[in-house]
């Protein structure tokens, strides 16, 4: 029995000897995503916002945690991984900000707005669609990534719903309060919210609800976590332009350097890079990158 | 505060899903809560342990995981319910427990010697409770069944998060569309439920007077 214990120690203490050496060995294939150029020592006009994070030498960043393929922290991870995770690595790193001196901060839907009024995030790189009535109190510089709402479904049923046009009398779910949610109301739907997109699917693996919908970036993820369960169906049937967020709103010239360094990121390949290593994952193509609005 | 008007059919929509949970769910509670309570006052050992254990289990559950259990555990198990019974459910077994507890404490109020005295004109123990007991202990506890009425008029917000689009649901619809709005629509939907909380305290208040006086 002692010798069995002892056994058992053993193991655990070789197991806990060999975890942080595997955490190290796999840190580069973890995120997946292209190589982030940091700038050195950036030359920024003082008193800029730019210059405040520059020299601080950190910056913390709003993103999703729940939307596999967008921004995705599992349990245990540290870092979240996500197509809105490898822009804003570059971002930060545009600001001379290694990676591992960014604070993720999970936002939701309902804070974003007041997190960054409040100081408590600096940029929203968070599926966060430009709305006018958004950028009435916050800054949104893009569209960075274009998507459009769909709908993803069981397998098996994938032939009785086909698009937005089946959805009619059925149950579909989708984050509690989301626009997404108002939108397939308005198509005839019964919308059903819940607190978090897995909870969501997880209504749609188990048969209680038909159908879930939200941005397809966003379902594709899902789709490729278990694509012989689940699909989607249909095309788009409205058009979601991310963006991303900031404070205050008529901050032009850190808009404009959010706009620069988001359009190099396009020109020098890595935003493809960036698509293919997080959203390409789920099979689809990689788009062309969109034209970005001007900052006013 | 215009988007408190705008929007007034759905602010109302969403708090008429509130008092429908509620409503229903108070009673299931009230019902078997009171059931409860005479398991636990019983002279059966057996029923005194199912009494006991069911209040130590469910009062000690966060109503959160409740709904967890029922809204996703029920499905895995092939029991199909709406999403609004479902909300039902796990409202009424939680608030249940509470109610259970204030009408035993009610049931502890009633001096001894009139179960006593009942129990010796020859009324069964359903009687003695029924007739004699409950109606008493009724009275002293209006004000913490209140109290529990309040507690669960706040957690019907729970549901929000589970498919049911409540006042608390809405009000995250509408912050969504319209993040500018924040202030008015807290204060709007906050009001609603203090309207609600008003009228059970009124309600609450009037009882209290009128059994008092046929005391």
């Amino acid at each position: 029995m002692r010798a069995t214990t002892r056994t058992t120690l053993a193991v655990l203490g070789a197991f806990a000897l060999a975890l942080p050496a595997c955490g190290e060995a796999g840190e580069d294939d973890e995120s997946g995503g292209p190589e982030v150029e940091v700038v050195e020592n950036p030359e920024f006009p003082e008193g800029s916002q730019m210059a405040e994070y520059a020299d601080a030498g950190e910056i913390t960043i709003g993103v999703k945690k729940d939307q596999p393929g967008i921004g995705f922290q599992g349990a245990g991870d540290e870092v979240p991984t996500g197509f809105d995770i490898e822009l804003g690595k570059y971002i930060a790193g545009q600001l001379g900000i290694p990676e591992d001196s960014i604070t993720w901060e999970e936002t939701i839907s309902d804070n974003r707005e007041p997190f960054l009024q409040q100081d408590r995030v600096d940029l929203v790189l968070a599926s966060y669609s430009i709305t006018p009535e958004r950028q009435a109190i916050v800054g949104q510089m893009g569209p960075y990534y274009i998507t459009g709402q769909q709908l993803l479904v069981r397998e098996e049923d994938a032939e009785d719903i086909t698009g937005v046009d089946d959805v009619k009398g059925v149950e579909v779910c989708s984050v509690t309060g989301s626009t997404s949610l108002e939108q397939i109301e308005a198509e005839g739907g019964v919308g059903r919210g819940f607190d978090t997109y897995s909870e969501c699917v997880e209504q749609v693996r188990s048969g209680a609800i038909d159908a879930m919908t939200t941005d397809g970036a966003i379902l594709l993820g899902y789709e490729a976590e278990t694509p012989d369960e689940l699909q989607v169906v249909g095309d788009e049937f409205s058009e979601e332009r991310y963006g991303v967020g900031y404070f205050p709103a008529d901050d032009t010239d850190f808009c404009n350097f959010l706009r620069d360094s988001v359009q190099q990121a396009i020109d020098d390949g890595y935003w493809a890079d960036a698509f293919e290593a997080t959203l390409g994952e789920s099979g689809i193509d990689t788009p062309e990158p969109p034209t970005m609005d001007e900052c006013l | 505060m215009d988007v408190l008007f705008e929007e007034w059919r759905q602010i109302v929509d969403g708090f008429w899903e509130t008092v429908q949970l509620l409503v229903l769910s108070g009673l299931i509670a009230t019902v078997i809560g009171t059931l409860l309570a005479a398991m636990r006052v019983a002279p059966v050992r057996m029923m005194n342990a199912i009494g006991t254990s069911y209040v130590n289990v469910f009062r000690n559950t966060p109503l959160v995981v409740l709904f967890i259990l029922v809204v996703f555990g029920l499905p895995e198990l092939d029991i199909q319910y709406t999403f609004f019974e479902k909300a039902i459910i796990a409202l009424s077994v939680y608030t249940a427990a509470f109610v259970c507890e204030a009408v035993r404490s009610g049931i502890n109020t009633v001096a001894a010697g009139q179960a006593e005295a009942a129990r010796s004109i020859g009324m069964t123990f359903t009687q003695t409770l029924g007739r004699v007991v409950l109606p008493q202990a009724f009275r002293a506890v209006v004000p913490p069944l209140a109290s529990v009425y309040i507690a669960l008029t706040k957690n019907t917000s729970v549901a929000a998060g589970f498919g049911v689009t409540e006042a608390t649901a809405t009000l995250s619809a509408l912050l969504n569309n319209d993040p500018q709005a924040a202030f008015a629509l807290f204060f709007g939907i906050g009001l609603g439920y203090v309207l609600i909380v008003a009228v059970i305290s009124t309600g609450s208040h009037l009882l209290e007077r009128r059994w008092a006086a046929s005391r």
